[in-house]
C-alpha cells in the first residue's frame, strides 16, 4: 500500500536510479575521476579531448559534462561523487538513528536519566550543526570516517527527541500496562513492545536525516573543511568550479543538479512514507476533504 | 408534509469494505414535533444516515439512490449552496464528542454568534440579545458566553453545542449519540433538556444512538438498523414491548436489567484481596505554582472473596481507575494495604513485587488498543507464562486451551489482532489474563467499548469463567445495568471515596447514599424491563 503513494514511487524510481548510477559507474564511459591532462583543461559539455591514463598513454575521450581547470572529467566525477554522497548519506543517518534510538528509548521510559540525557541533548542541539561539524573535522583527520561521524552527532538530538516523545505516549498504551502486569521485565517491554511501535515514524525521519547529510556533506567539501579534496565529491567539484563559475558554469551547475535531485528525491520519499504511515495524517486528510467538499 | 421525509436511501461504500452499501434502501419519515430514535450497533450505519441528511458525507462514500426530503423541499437534488444555506437554518445537528465538536479558541458566546451572523442580518446588539436569551433556553448563564470551551464541564459544553443548533430554530434536530460520551447523571440532564427543548419548539429530531435505556427513556418512535438496513420502525410501545424481528428481540434482549440477579452468598470463602485504608494522591509541583494535590482514591478499604465479584461503580473521574491501578500495582499507592493472599503488595520492592504479579491480572477497557498490533495473539498469550519460566511448548498448550475456553479457534493463534472484532480482542485479552492462573481478575470496564449484543456474550464468559476457576473478580464499571447482572457487592465511588457498600441486591433496593440514590435515579430507561421481551 505503500507503493500506491506517487511521492514514494517518484522519489524511490529516481534514488534506485541514482543508486545504480552510483554502482555501475565504471562502466558508463567513465574514466578515473583523478585523472587529468594539461590539454584537455576547460572544456565545454560535449566536447572531445585527451585523458593521460596512469601508464602515461594518452586517449581520446569525449567529456559529456566538460573538464575542469585541472582537464578532469566532471561526468566521471559527479558519478563517482554518488557513491560518496549515498554512502555518507546512509551511514550518518543509520548511525544517527541508531544512537538516537537508544537514548530516546532510555530517556523515555526510565525516569531519573530523562532529565540528564535530555540537557545533553538540548546542549548539543545549541549549537549549529555545521559548527559540531567543522569541529570534529578539524579535531581529527579529514576521512569518509570523520565526516560521517561529524554529521552524524547533530542529528543525534532530533531522534532522541522524536523517540522519547513515542515512547512517552506509546508507554501508556494499555498493551504495554497489561506487559507490566504480566511481570515482563523492563528491556524486554521497550524492545518488544515499544520500539516495533516507532518503527513507522522513524522510517520517515531517517529519509529526512538522510537527505540533511547528503546536503551536509556537500556543504562540508565545499566549504574547504569537508573531504580531501583529492577525493571527488559533489561538494569539492563544486568548490573547485566556484572560482571560475561566470565562464564554466557546468563545473558548478552538474553537481548542483544531481544533489538537488538526490535530495529532492530523498524528501519526497519521506514525505509520502509519511502520508501512508502515519494513521493521524490520513484521517486529517479525510475530514479535510470533507471540509473541500463543503467550504 | 413530513418534515423529514427519507426514501430508498442508499450509500455506497469503496470497494473492499466488509459490504457493498453502507445504507441500503432505507426508508423513514420524521413529523414535526417527533422524535425518532436511530437505533444501531456500531457499523450500522446509523452515523452515515444522519450524515448524509446533513449533506456531511465524506467523499468516499457516495449516495447512490433515494430521496431526501426537509419540508418538502428535495435535498439531494440541492445546490451545494441551498444546502449549506439550509444547514444551520433549518436542520441542524449536536454531535457526540461536546470538546472536539467546539472550537477551543472561540468563546462560547462567539461560536453561537457565528451561526447567527453568517445566516442572518441582525445588527450586532440583538446578536448579542439572541446569545444570552439561547443560553437561558439551554440552562446556562448567560455570562458563560465570555467563556472558553475547556473552561466547561462535559454537560455545559454539550449545552453549548445545543443553544448552537437552536440558534436560528431550526425544523429538524439530528443528535448523533449526544450523551454518549456523558456520565450518566449529566445524561439525564441533557436528555431531559432535549425532551423539553423539542416539546417547546415543535421540532422534529433524529436520535441517533447504540442504547436503548436511552431509547426507552425519550422514544416517541424507534428504527432499528442493521448493516445498513432497516429492520424496524414503528411506535416506542410497539418496537419495545412487541418486537417483531428477531434482530431487534436479540437486541432488547442483550440490555442487562437493572433488576440485580439472585446470588449465594458465600460469607465462609477465604479472602483473596483485601485492601486497608488505601489512598492515591497525586502532588502537581510547579517551579511558580503553589503545590497541588488531588486526591484520586482515599481511605478505600475493601474485601473480595474467592469466587465473588465486587463492583466498583462510580462516574467519570470518581477514581475507580486510580483504584484497580494501585490494586494491580501498576501506579504506586500512597498509603494503605494492599494485601492478595496475605501478601501485603503495596509495601513490595520491585524485585520481589515481579513474583506476585501473576496473582493480579488485568483486563482493560479498550479492546482497540491493549493488544499490541505487532505481535500476533499466540504471542501475547503466551507472554505471562514466559515471563515466569513456563517451557514454550507448554505456553502454546495453555494458549489453545485458554482460545476454546474463551470460545475462540485455537487455530488463530498465529493472527494479529486487527484480524478480530473488538469482543473477539476482548476475549483474548481475557485469555491473556488468565494465562498466568490468577486468584485475582481485575477488569477496568470491559464492556464500556463493546456493542450490546456483544458485551452480553462477554459478561456472561466472565460469569462462566468465574464460576469455573473460581476466581475473585473486581470489576469496575460506570454502567449500573451490567453491574447489577455480574456483582455480587457492590462499591460507589464519588470524589475518590467509597460512598456506599454493600450487596448489590440491598444497594439497589435500598440505597443509603444521595450519590448512590442519584445514580440509580439517573439510569436511563429504569422504568421499562429490558431482558424480557
Amino acid at each position: 500500500m505503500v507503493w500506491r503513494n506517487w511521492s514514494v514511487r517518484i522519489g524511490g524510481a529516481a534514488l534506485i536510479a541514482l543508486v545504480l548510477l552510483a554502482i555501475a559507474a565504471p562502466w558508463l564511459g567513465t574514466v578515473d575521476p583523478t585523472l587529468f591532462d594539461a590539454a584537455s583543461r576547460d572544456l565545454r559539455p560535449g566536447e572531445v579531448g585527451s585523458v593521460t591514463m596512469l601508464d602515461g598513454e594518452t586517449v581520446a575521450h569525449r567529456f559529456l559534462m566538460g573538464s575542469d581547470s585541472y582537464g578532469r572529467d566532471i561526468y566521471s566525477r559527479v558519478l563517482y561523487g554518488t557513491r560518496v554522497s549515498f554512502a555518507v548519506g546512509l551511514v550518518a543517518a543509520l548511525a544517527a538513528l541508531a544512537l538516537g534510538i537508544a537514548a530516546g528509548l532510555v530517556a523515555g521510559y526510565i525516569r531519573w536519566a530523562d532529565g540528564l540525557l535530555m540537557r545533553v541533548m538540548d546542549g548539543i542541539m545549541a549549537i549549529p550543526a555545521i559548527l559540531i561539524a567543522i569541529a570534529v573535522v578539524a579535531l581529527w583527520r579529514a576521512s569518509l570516517a570523520t565526516v560521517i561521524v561529524a554529521i552524524a552527532i547533530p542529528e543525534i538530538p532530533r531522534v532522541t527527541r522524536l523517540v522519547r516523545a513515542l515512547v512517552l505516549t506509546i508507554r501508556e498504551e494499555p498493551y504495554v500496562e497489561a506487559a507490566v502486569s504480566l511481570g515482563t521485565p523492563t528491556m524486554k517491554i521497550m524492545l518488544g513492545h515499544i520500539l516495533p511501535n516507532t518503527v513507522a515514524p522513524l522510517l520517515v525521519q531517517g529519509t529526512y536525516i538522510c537527505a540533511f547529510a547528503i546536503l551536509l556533506e556537500a556543504i562540508l567539501s565545499f566549504l574547504g573543511v569537508g573531504l580531501p579534496p583529492d577525493i571527488p565529491t559533489w561538494g569539492n567539484i563544486m568548490a573547485e568550479g566556484r572560482v571560475q563559475f561566470v565562464a564554466y558554469p557546468h563545473n558548478v551547475f552538474f553537481p548542483g543538479l544531481f544533489l538537488a535531485v538526490t535530495v529532492l528525491a530523498v524528501n519526497m520519499l519521506g514525505d509520502g512514507l509519511r502520508d501512508t504511515l502515519d494513521p493521524k495524517l490520513a484521517e486529517a486528510r479525510a475530514s479535510a476533504q470533507v471540509l473541500d467538499e463543503h467550504a | 408534509m413530513s418534515t423529514l421525509e427519507v426514501a430508498n436511501l442508499t450509500v455506497r461504500l469503496p470497494p473492499g469494505g466488509d459490504r457493498a452499501q453502507a445504507v441500503s434502501g432505507v426508508s423513514f419519515g420524521v413529523e414535526r414535533g417527533e422524535l425518532l430514535c436511530l437505533v444501531g450497533e456500531s457499523g450500522s450505519g446509523k452515523t452515515v444516515i444522519a450524515h448524509a441528511i446533513m449533506g456531511l458525507l465524506p467523499k468516499t462514500l457516495a449516495l447512490t439512490a433515494g430521496s431526501l426530503r426537509l419540508e418538502g423541499e428535495e435535498l439531494t437534488q440541492a445546490s451545494a449552496a441551498r444546502r449549506r444555506r439550509l444547514r444551520g437554518s433549518r436542520m441542524a445537528m449536536i454531535f457526540q464528542e461536546p470538546m472536539t465538536a467546539l472550537n477551543p479558541v472561540m468563546s462560547c458566546g462567539a461560536q453561537i454568534d457565528e451561526v447567527l451572523r453568517a445566516h442572518t442580518r441582525l445588527p450586532q446588539a440583538e446578536r448579542r440579545a439572541r446569545t444570552a436569551a439561547l443560553l437561558g433556553e439551554v440552562a446556562l448563564a448567560a455570562e458563560l458566553a465570555g467563556a472558553y470551551p475547556h473552561q466547561l464541564s462535559g454537560g455545559q459544553r454539550q449545552r453549548v453545542g445545543i443553544a448552537i443548533a437552536l440558534a436560528l430554530e431550526p425544523a429538524l434536530l439530528i443528535a448523533d449519540e449526544p450523551t454518549t460520551a456523558l456520565d450518566v447523571t449529566t445524561q439525564a440532564q441533557i436528555l431531559r433538556l432535549i425532551v423539553e427543548l423539542q416539546r417547546r419548539h415543535g421540532m422534529a429530531v433524529l436520535f441517533v444512538t447504540h442504547d436503548f435505556g436511552v431509547v426507552a427513556e425519550i422514544a416517541q418512535r424507534i428504527a432499528v438498523l442493521r448493516d445498513g438496513r432497516l429492520v424496524e420502525v414503528g411506535a416506542k410501545r410497539d418496537v419495545l414491548e412487541r418486537p417483531q424481528h428477531e434482530y431487534t428481540r436479540m437486541l432488547i434482549r442483550a440490555v442487562p436489567t437493572l433488576k440485580p440477579r439472585e446470588r449465594a452468598a458465600r460469607a465462609e470463602a477465604p479472602v483473596v484481596l483485601a485492601t486497608r485504608a488505601l489512598s492515591k494522591t497525586y502532588v502537581e509541583r510547579g517551579w511558580l505554582r503553589a503545590r497541588r494535590e488531588v486526591q484520586a482514591a482515599s481511605d478505600v478499604t475493601l474485601e473480595v472473596r474467592k469466587g465473588q465479584t465486587l463492583g466498583i461503580v462510580g462516574e467519570s473521574g470518581s477514581g475507580k481507575t486510580t483504584l484497580a491501578r494501585c490494586i494491580a500495582r501498576l501506579i504506586e499507592p500512597t498509603r494503605g494495604e494492599v494485601r492478595v493472599g496475605g501478601v501485603d503488595l503495596a509495601r513490595l520492592k520491585r524485585r520481589e513485587l515481579r513474583a506476585v504479579r501473576r496473582r493480579v491480572q488485568m483486563v482493560f477497557q479498550d479492546p482497540y488498543r491493549s493488544l499490541n498490533p505487532r505481535r500476533s495473539v499466540g504471542e501475547a498469550i503466551i507472554e505471562g507464562p514466559l515471563n515466569y519460566g513456563v517451557p514454550r511448548s507448554e505456553a502454546l498448550s495453555r494458549a489453545r486451551r485458554l482460545m476454546e475456553l474463551v470460545r475462540l479457534d485455537p487455530a488463530a493463534l498465529g493472527r494479529y489482532p486487527h484480524q478480530f472484532s473488538g469482543g473477539q480482542r476482548q476475549r483474548i485479552c481475557i485469555a491473556r489474563a488468565l494465562a498466568l492462573e490468577p486468584e485475582l481478575l481485575v477488569a477496568d470496564e470491559p464492556v464500556s467499548a463493546l456493542d450490546v449484543s456483544v458485551q452480553a456474550q462477554v459478561l456472561a464468559l466472565l460469569e462462566e469463567i468465574r464460576t469455573r476457576l473460581d476466581l475473585a473478580m473486581l470489576f469496575i464499571t460506570h454502567d449500573l445495568r451490567v453491574a447489577a447482572q455480574v456483582c455480587d457487592q457492590l462499591a460507589v465511588m464519588q470524589a475518590g471515596r467509597i460512598v456506599e457498600y454493600g450487596p448489590t441486591a440491598r444497594l439497589f433496593a435500598e440505597p443509603q447514599h444521595p450519590y448512590t440514590q442519584a445514580l440509580l435515579a439517573a439510569a436511563p430507561g429504569r422504568n421499562f424491563a429490558f431482558a424480557t421481551a
